[in-house]
């Protein structure tokens, strides 16, 4: 599938701020379902800085933008080419060790509930992949998508606790409840391309990696019940929202921030 | 009954490095002694070298004490612990560049992975990245107790920002001046070259982005920290800026200082501030401390950080078991300097050990440091060792267990005369373009009679400590 994606972020401030940093993780990871084939990222106004690739095969950039700022725009443009995977995320190049996703992270703490709901799904099950998959099938079921009831800051204990939530508490939940198992996961950010009929759509997306032993990362979308295919476009990962969040940035000074994002995810007729 | 090795005294003769300090004591008298310890205490009052003690209240302008009976090794003693110091440094160093690569330790089985990459203190943002000539831990400084004339231990590693090195170069200098004649008659290796040395050392890492002479800060958390004296003492001495968070931004790739004339590009950063300060964008949020977007231009080769962000892994009490695998492992060689036995909490059978022998072992935090959070069981009441046995048992994996010590004694000045106190060693050890290690370190003394820890913050001393020359 060919997709163009138009992402714009406005940050906007009421009164002048000080200097802007932002470090951007928006950039499709290179692995075999995905194939860049013009990409374009940009802050309005600002100074690029330095990018590199890190551990986890992410490409990152820092942009800054100087005083006074009262608007921080980040526009991506890009075209890509996608191939179904089955959720795997094959050809991926990184480095990190499996075994640092076994970390908790306060959006990640796996608490009495997230652990039970975790060895309830997994039951007897021995085989790692089956196991992934019936986790990913419980969490679809313990939260219900529902916008407007939870924020950035939830946690997946709280967002099981109340049995709502969006893409972002699906993936933290499923997070924990792998890392109860002793199953190595991650947070993915991304895109996703969520109608047939070509009209763009609301798509800024997260999801969940898990590490299978002899096989490697593999993506579940609990929010969707489903492995991530070739309406997926996969932009970085972390240890959870946080830490893989497209956007990171810093503007010194007092005042309320202003967030306006808008997505357009279109599909390219061949 | 343990027996102490005295580094002074074999039964009554006095040993061969101590000969000339004996007749010194001898002649001195009392009252002069009394007005030099006093001039003592007023030049280093005068500097205003003091150290704040963390937790402990009381007066934050509190000066260690110092005691003037300097420490001695001869070179013979000091080549050996030289060898062993550098060796240790390269290994942390080959560990550390290992598990942010390829971790090819952990794939030949000989360190665990989850303590490796579970550890609290392995860093995942920096992994696959190289920093100039590979090196992690630029001043690495090692602590080392005495227990016989040949035999040496390594306590514990520093490899982010170890302190101390302000009072290994105010002792001697304080001493020189109260003493001169003692430094006429006897040949004493100079320490004064660590400025140099440790400048020299960061201009060899600077960043690949650098061309020409690299542009160095001491960057600092501020006044209120406990070591901000030796943070200036160090910019003077190197004769480079002292900047806190607020003086530095980046831009363009590159990491800048304000200055009266304008922005000056910084190459390297030697940071005395934890890695979770560094930068709120790539760490923790809330820090004031930091620079925004500094981990970005770190990775991207526009600056260098030392000693570099994750080098802490290295230095964990849980990873120390595992370096003289590191030695054999990257450097295919002995150690030369050994490890003191250690036991895991977290493995059920140490636990039991442990648990059983409270009374005679030291047990420590697996994160701790300053010498709190420790049982010196031989040393402790039996109510000490109880409340001790629970906090174990609550979280096992938290708790290292090693032999008590049978740690060396120096003769001290103490009200009494000269007495006998343990003491123990931390040299500073430069890793750059070269490896240099100054010939001294700083000789920590536990002032209390028998007592067997000597951080400053427990109410240790300080010494000058001296290498003989040939």
């Amino acid at each position: 599938m060919i997709l163009t994606v138009d992402h714009v972020t406005t940050y906007s401030y009421d009164t002048a701020m000080g200097a802007s940093v932002q470090s951007l993780r928006l950039f499709p990871s290179r692995f075999s379902g995905q194939r860049e084939i013009d990409w374009h990222v940009a802050v309005e106004g600002g100074i690029r800085g330095g990018e590199f690739r890190d551990g986890a095969g992410d490409k990152v950039e820092s942009w800054s933008v100087r005083p006074p700022v009262e608007e921080v725009v980040v526009a991506v443009r890009g075209q890509i080419e996608t191939t179904d995977t089955a959720g795997v995320l094959r050809g991926h190049r990184e480095l990190v060790h499996p075994m640092a996703y076994l970390r908790e992270t306060t959006a990640t703490w796996g608490d009495e509930g997230l652990e039970r709901l975790a060895a309830e799904a997994v039951g007897g099950c021995t085989e790692p992949l089956d196991c992934a998959h019936r986790l990913s099938a419980a969490v679809a079921e313990a939260i219900a998508y529902e916008p407007g009831t939870t924020d950035a800051h939830t946690t997946a204990a709280e967002a099981l606790d109340q049995g709502k939530g969006v893409c972002q508490d699906h993936a933290h939940a499923l997070i924990a409840a792998a890392r109860a198992q002793d199953l190595p996961a991650r947070y993915v950010s991304g895109y996703l391309f969520a109608t047939e009929d070509g009209a763009p759509h609301e798509a800024a997306h997260a999801w969940t990696e898990i590490w299978i032993e002899g096989i490697g990362w593999i993506g579940f979308d609990a929010a969707n019940s489903c492995c991530p295919d070739d309406r997926y476009i996969r932009l970085g990962s972390g240890l959870d929202a946080h830490e893989a969040a497209p956007i990171r940035g810093i503007t010194q000074g007092g005042s309320e921030e202003r967030l306006n994002v808008t997505v357009a995810l279109e599909q390219v007729q061949q | 009954m343990i027996e102490y090795f005295n580094e002074m005294f074999d039964g009554g003769q006095v040993r061969e490095p101590y000969s000339a300090l004996d007749g010194w004591t001898r002649e001195m008298p009392a009252e002069l002694r009394a007005m030099k310890q006093a001039e003592a205490e007023a030049m280093f009052r005068r500097i205003g070298i003091t150290f704040a003690v963390y937790g402990e209240g009381g007066d934050p302008d509190r000066l260690i004490p110092f005691d003037m009976f300097p420490r001695v090794f001869t070179q013979m003693e000091w080549r050996k612990l030289e060898r062993g110091i550098k060796q240790r440094a390269r290994a942390l160093n080959a560990f550390l560049l290992d598990v942010y690569g390829r971790g090819e330790i952990v794939r030949a089985g000989r360190i665990p992975a989850r303590l490796v990459y579970q550890n609290d203190a392995y860093e995942r943002s920096v992994s696959g990245f190289v920093p100039p000539r590979g090196i992690y831990s630029h001043i690495v400084g090692i602590d080392l107790v005495r227990t016989g004339r040949d035999q040496f231990y390594v306590l514990e590693d520093n490899c982010r920002t170890p302190s101390g090195v302000s009072y290994m170069l105010e002792n001697r200098e304080i001493m020189m001046r109260m003493f001169p004649q003692l430094f006429r008659d006897n040949r004493i290796e100079p320490v004064e070259g660590y400025p140099e040395a440790l400048r020299r050392t960061l201009a060899s890492v600077a960043p690949v982005k650098c061309t020409g002479e690299p542009t160095i800060a001491i960057l600092t958390p501020g006044h209120f920290n406990s070591a901000y004296y030796e943070h200036s003492f160090l910019a003077d001495l190197m004769g480079v800026d002292l900047v806190e968070g607020a003086d530095l931004f980046v831009e363009g790739g590159f990491c800048w200082m304000r200055t009266t004339e304008g922005p000056q590009k910084l190459d390297v950063i030697y940071r005395r501030l934890d890695d979770a300060y560094l930068d709120p964008l790539c760490f923790r949020p809330d820090s004031m401390l930091g620079v925004p977007g500094l981990m970005d231009v770190y990775r991207s080769g526009g600056v260098t950080i030392t000693s570099a962000p994750g080098a802490g892994v290295a230095d964990d009490k849980a990873i120390y078991t595992f370096v003289p695998e590191m030695i054999s492992f990257y450097l295919g060689e002995e150690p030369l300097l050994e490890n003191v036995p250690t036991w895991q909490c977290a493995k059920p059978d140490d636990l039991k050990y442990v648990l059983d022998k409270l009374g005679e072992l030291v047990v420590k935090e697996v994160h701790g440091s300053g010498g709190y959070g420790m049982l010196v069981g031989p040393k402790s009441t039996k109510e000490q060792i109880e409340v001790f046995r629970h906090k174990i048992m609550e979280n096992p994996v938290n708790y290292i267990a090693q032999p008590t010590l049978a740690l060396s004694t120096t003769p001290t000045f103490v009200e009494e005369g000269v007495a006998p106190r343990h003491v123990d060693l931390r040299p500073y050890c430069l890793v750059g373009e070269k490896i240099e290690l100054v010939p001294g370190g700083l000789t920590r003394v536990a002032l209390t009679e028998g007592s067997l820890v000597v951080n400053s913050s427990q109410g240790g001393g300080v010494k000058d400590t001296w290498v003989l020359a040939e």
